[in-house]
Order: structure tokens, then sequence, then C-alpha cells
């Protein structure tokens, strides 16, 4: 299995994420695929992490982070990317073979991982106010949490990648994200199109 | 249950204090958020709607023995295993068809040598909650569009593809999942919900219309309503009933769901109320001014607040002699509320001239210390008499008959 298993330097080429991407799911899926059923979460977990970042802090761009994310959530979000109820090429193909057991499996382990922690420099007073008040407006923390944690089905926001944030919010504005419940379609369907950067700058700021 | 004229004094004072409330606290918010409405304060922060989890409950798991039914009945597994089970239909020659709205999928359900088989005959949809059954064919609404099906059952594994009915409807999120049926009349029911908690909605939303089963001839048969999930018709006078979800975020304890009733042979579609008067005897506090109650069609029955009323039939069968002529309906239970409110199957009663008698719970257990355990979407009495109870919670159906 081993020599299987993603190496390290595969982060590392700088040909384009669109490439590393490629590269890592056709690893992953080497890593996934011969013993589907055999293979526990422990033992999955690091071909998702060349991706997802070890420790579950993503450091691609375009990928999210997916520390102590709620396990309903990943196993929602999973449960999605293989019945391609939610598109997204590396994920619908590294998914198809997981059995609902390994969603699960994989929820529960995904939920320990530590938090990601903010990065990127902090906020100026005036934009870190701007954003408090927007999330305030909008009731982000009614559904994610007075910390933005999330829980159950609703995923943790805090401290997420700033371009994935800015990406998911646009696809639900856009309807390109169905959601499995449709309430996040519907929480944003009037945020302004001018506050979801400002959002997407506070949120990954946030512990 | 309060009757209408009861409440009326309390609804008032309460709606007035709200009211209030909302004037001080309230800032400017989206319209089309579940969270539209929503006073500050921390109580009312900790609300949010609840869904169930995407895989369904394994068979060995299932709450069977918490589900409770009057004495002299019992509750089975009828079919699990289908992620999100929502609304049903009976096909002729006996297959359940179950719709979803969370998942993307409609099942098929046979009975071979008295197990369940269930099939995926439809995938990729978007929330294709509403079925609706007639002459060997299959309507499946989704979001924004309704699909036929021909000659369904006896293509079970190997569906035809589906053709267009219908749509000309809103792509909105809010309440844009559908309960679909067809009448007496022959006429395809379909109904719009409002693109939202609390507004003012667009001419094209908030109402019930019907069409000819090839989606021409299209009129309006109600206006006025929030969001219906459920109808049927009254197998003795034709008349149609509805279930109807009532706004949200105004108080713990009002508005009531509502049951409303449009008489076979209505020429101007009544209007229902919304969003200016709820449950027929208060204005809405930001909507109401300059309206009056009695400028609309009042309901039949009042139905719990935030109970989520939705799947609705009338008994005709003789296994529950209790249910003769009555009314089961499905409460999904609340979210909008800090006790859970519903969450179980009510069976309504009507008066001859088909106003509201009485109301009592027929199947409980789904709401256990606040939390929800299962949660029933539709029901569907069977040919023998028994009665199907949708449940999205653990993507199942449950069978309540005669115990012997
Ligand atoms: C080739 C890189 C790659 C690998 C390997 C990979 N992922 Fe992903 N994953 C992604 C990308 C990119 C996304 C974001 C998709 C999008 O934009 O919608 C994603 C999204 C997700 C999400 C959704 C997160 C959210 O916040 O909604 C989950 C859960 C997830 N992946 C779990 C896994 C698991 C479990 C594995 C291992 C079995 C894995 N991923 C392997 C690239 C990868
Ligand atoms: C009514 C409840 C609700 C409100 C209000 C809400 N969300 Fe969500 N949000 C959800 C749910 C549920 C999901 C998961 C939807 C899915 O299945 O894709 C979600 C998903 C997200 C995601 C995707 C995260 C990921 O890892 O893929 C982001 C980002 C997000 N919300 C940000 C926000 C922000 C910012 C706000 C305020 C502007 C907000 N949400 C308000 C319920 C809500």
């Amino acid at each position: 299995m081993a020599g299987l298993q993603p190496r390290p330097a595969a982060c590392r080429v700088e040909s384009g994420l669109k490439n590393t991407l490629a590269g890592l799911t056709v690893l992953a899926i080497a890593a996934a695929v011969p013993a589907a059923s055999a293979q526990t979460a422990e033992q999955r977990l690091p071909a998702c992490l060349a991706c997802h970042g070890t420790n579950g802090i993503a450091k691609l761009p375009g990928v999210p982070s997916l520390g102590a994310m709620p396990a309903d959530y990943v196993l929602t979000q999973l449960y999605m990317f293989r019945e391609k109820m939610r598109v997204a090429a590396p994920m619908n193909a590294l998914a198809e073979p997981l059995s609902d057991d390994d969603l699960r499996d994989l929820g529960d382990a995904i939920s320990k991982l530590p938090p990601p922690q903010p990065a990127g420099e902090a906020l100026a007073a005036a934009d870190a106010d701007h954003g408090s008040a927007l999330v305030n407006r909008y009731h982000c923390n009614s559904c994610h949490g007075a910390d933005l944690a999330g829980h159950d089905n609703i995923p943790r926001i805090a401290g997420q990648r700033e371009d994935y944030l800015l990406k998911s919010l646009t696809d639900y504005k856009s309807g390109a994200r169905p959601g499995y419940s449709p309430a996040m379609s519907e929480a944003s369907k009037e945020i302004q199109p001018d506050h979801i950067p400002v959002l997407a700058r506070f949120v990954s700021r946030q512990k | 249950m309060p009757r209408p004229t009861q409440f009326a004094v309390a609804a008032l004072a309460t709606a007035l204090l709200a009211g209030t409330a909302l004037a001080q606290t309230t800032p400017p918010t989206p319209k089309g958020d579940p969270l539209e409405g929503r006073p500050s304060n921390t109580e009312a922060a900790k609300l949010a709607p609840v869904d169930g989890p995407p895989l369904p409950t394994p068979a060995a798991k299932l709450p069977t023995a918490m589900l409770k039914v009057p004495e002299g009945y019992k509750v089975e597994v009828y079919a699990s295993g289908m992620p999100d089970a929502r609304s049903m239909r009976l096909g002729d020659k006996g297959t359940l068809f179950v719709g979803s709205r969370l998942n993307d999928k409609v099942y098929a359900v046979t009975q071979v040598d008295g197990k369940p088989v269930v099939k995926i005959l439809a995938r990729g949809l978007h929330r294709p909650n509403g079925l609706a059954f007639k002459d060997g064919n299959l309507y499946v609404a989704e979001l924004n569009k309704v699909w036929r099906y021909d000659n369904i059952e006896a293509n079970l594994d190997n569906p035809p593809k589906p053709t267009l009915i219908y749509d000309d409807l809103p792509s909105d999120e809010p309440h844009g999942w559908k309960f679909i049926g067809i009448g007496p009349d022959n006429k395809l029911y379909v109904p719009i919900g409002a693109p939202g908690n609390i507004l003012v909605p667009p001419p094209t939303h908030a109402q019930i219309r019907r069409m000819d089963l090839d989606g021409k001839n299209v009129e309006t048969v109600a206006t006025g309503v929030r969001n219906s999930v459920g109808f049927d018709w009254n197998p003795k006078t034709k008349d149609f009933y509805f279930t109807n979800n009532a706004r949200d975020w105004l108080s713990e304890d009002i508005p009531n769901d509502t049951l409303h009733e449009v008489k076979a042979g209505t020429g101007t579609p009544p209007n229902f109320g919304y969003p200016y008067c709820h449950q027929g005897n208060f204005t809405d506090p930001e909507f109401g001014w300059g309206h009056k109650c009695d400028e609309f069609a009042a309901p039949t029955a009042l139905l719990g607040a935030h109970a989520a009323t939705l799947g609705m039939r009338f008994y005709t069968g003789s296994m529950i002699p209790e249910a003769a002529g009555g009314i089961f309906v499905a409460r999904h239970g609340s979210w909008n509320r800090t006790t859970k409110n519903g969450g179980d199957v009510v069976l309504v009663k009507l008066n001859d001239d088909g106003s509201f008698k009485s109301m009592q719970p027929f199947m409980t257990g789904f709401l256990q210390d606040n939390k929800y355990v299962a949660r029933p979407v539709d029901v569907l009495p069977m040919p023998d008499g028994s009665l199907l109870v949708s449940d999205d919670w653990n993507g199942a159906v449950w069978r309540v008959s005669k115990a012997q």
C-alpha cells in the first residue's frame, strides 16, 4: 500500500493548481480503489489530506480545510459527491467507491482533526467591524453557531480558506451549488454581491 | 386546540406585543432567508430549520417501538432505505411511489413475497417532492418542472424518458418544492409557495394553480396561500381541501398552520389572506395595516403553531372505523419554536356542512425529549384500509394497521 500513497512532493509541484489536483486525484483514487472495502477511515485519510492538508488545514487554493468539521456535515457532503448531487471533479470520482459506512467513518475521523487556524494578515478594525455587522445582519451565526464552528448538518466556516468561502458563497447565490438543505441557498439569496468578499475575508479570520 | 373565536383576543394581544418587539429590534433582513423576521434575542437565535441525516436509518435501528397508535392498532415498517422519503402515491398495480426533497431521487416500492423491494426510479432531479398518478402514468414535480413518466408500472426497471408537462414555474428555493395531485375534475393541481417567510408575494407566487394533464389551460384556484405541501378532495362533495404552513417568527404560539377549503365549482379563486391576515383572525403586524381579516376566506381549521402540516388525505377505508370520513394530517413538526410542536399524525373530523369538528392525535412518538426520532411527511390510506406514513428523517415508510 505504501507505494500507492501520494508523496508530499506532489503538493509542491509548481505547474498550476489544475495539474496538482489532477495528479493528486489519480494518486488518491489509486490509493482508494484497489481495496475499497478493506480500508479503514484511518488508512484512507492520508490520501485525503494530501489535498486537504495535514491536520485538516488546506494549503492548496480552492481546497477547503476540513479540520473539526461536524461529522454529519462531512457525511452529507460525501454522500452528495458520491450521488453526484454536488459536482466537483476530484471529489465525485473519489467518493464513488465509498460505502455508507465509509462515509460515516470518514465523517467521524475528519470531525476529530484540529480546527484550522486563521491565515492571512489581521483585518483593519473597520473591515472587522463591517464583517461582524454583516454576519449579524445576515444571521450567519444563527445557523452556523455563535462562533461559526457549525454543528450537525451545518459546516464550520470559521478559519476556512478565504478563496473557498468566496467561491461557495458565490455558487450558492448563483444556484451552481444547490446545497443539501435549501437553507443556505435561501440565506444567500439576498446577500448583496459586494458583501460576499467582505464576509469571506472576515469569516476566514475567525477562530 | 383553541377555536378561532376564543383565540382571537389572545392572538391580537400577542400580535400587538410581537409587533412592538419587531419594530424595535429587527434590522432590514433578506427576504428569502428563512430567518427573515427573526427578532434579535438569544433564545430566538437558537432556532433554525432542522434537517434529517442524508443516509437512511438501517432497518435494525428504526425507532418502530417508539411510535404509538391507538389501542387495537400496530405500527410496522412498510419499506426502508429510501433517503428523505416524502410524498407518496400508489400505482394501479400496487407500486408505491415515493418522492424526496433534499435528495434527488424518486423511489418505487413493490412487495415481493411479502418483502419490500425498493428501486430508484429516477435520480438527478432537483427537489422531486411532488407525485401524482393517473391512468398508468406517474407525474413528478421538481422545484420548477413537472414531468410525466408513461406506463410506469410496466417499466420500473427501465423507466421511459419523461415528457415535460409544465415549466412556467419560478425557481425560488424557499417553499419551492411541491406537492401535486390530480383532482376529480381530472386537473393537475400545482402549488407555488411564497418565496420567503413574510413578504408581499409577486403575482406568480403564494397560490395554487390547476391545469389539464398536458399542462394546458392553466388557471388559479387559490391565492394568498403561503405554502401548501398537501391536499386532497372530499370524496363526497369533491371540494378541495389543503393544508398551509403559516409564517414564522411572529411568536412561539401563533399563527397556527391551517386547513382550507375551496368548494367544487368555485369561480373566482378565493384569497386566503397571506401576507395580510393569519389564521383568519388577526392581521400581520407589518403587512396587515389597512386590511381586515373579513376581506379574506377564513380557514376551516387551525392545526397548531409552527406544526408544519404537510400531507393530508381523506380516509374512506373500513380498517380504522374511528377515522371514517375524517382527514389524516401529517404534522412534520416545528423548528421555529423552543418547545417543538407537531411531529405526529392527527385525525381531523369535519361536520356535515364541511366545517371543523375535532382534531385528535392518531400516531405519536416522533418527537422524544424535544428531539426528532422520526418525522411524518405524507399519509396514504391503502386499498386494504391500512395507513402508510412516510418519514423523511429515517428514509422509511410506516404502516399502521389493525393489530391481529
Ligand atoms: C485531488 C485533491 C483532493 C483529494 C485527494 C481529496 N479532496 Fe476533498 N475536496 C477537494 C476539492 C478541490 C474540494 C472542493 C470542491 C468544490 O469546490 O466544491 C473538496 C471538497 C471536499 C469536501 C467538502 C468540504 C466542504 O467544506 O464542503 C469534503 C468533505 C472532502 N472534500 C472530503 C475528502 C475526503 C474524505 C477525501 C479522501 C477520501 C478527499 N476529500 C480527498 C480536493 C480533494
Ligand atoms: C438558515 C441557516 C443558514 C444561514 C442563515 C446561513 N447558513 Fe451558511 N450554510 C447553512 C447550511 C445548512 C449549509 C450547508 C449547505 C449544503 O449542504 O451545501 C451552509 C453552508 C455554508 C457554506 C459552505 C461551507 C463549506 O464548507 O462548503 C458557507 C461558506 C456558508 N454557509 C457561509 C454562510 C455565511 C457567510 C452566512 C451569512 C451570510 C451563512 N452561511 C448563513 C445554513 C445557513
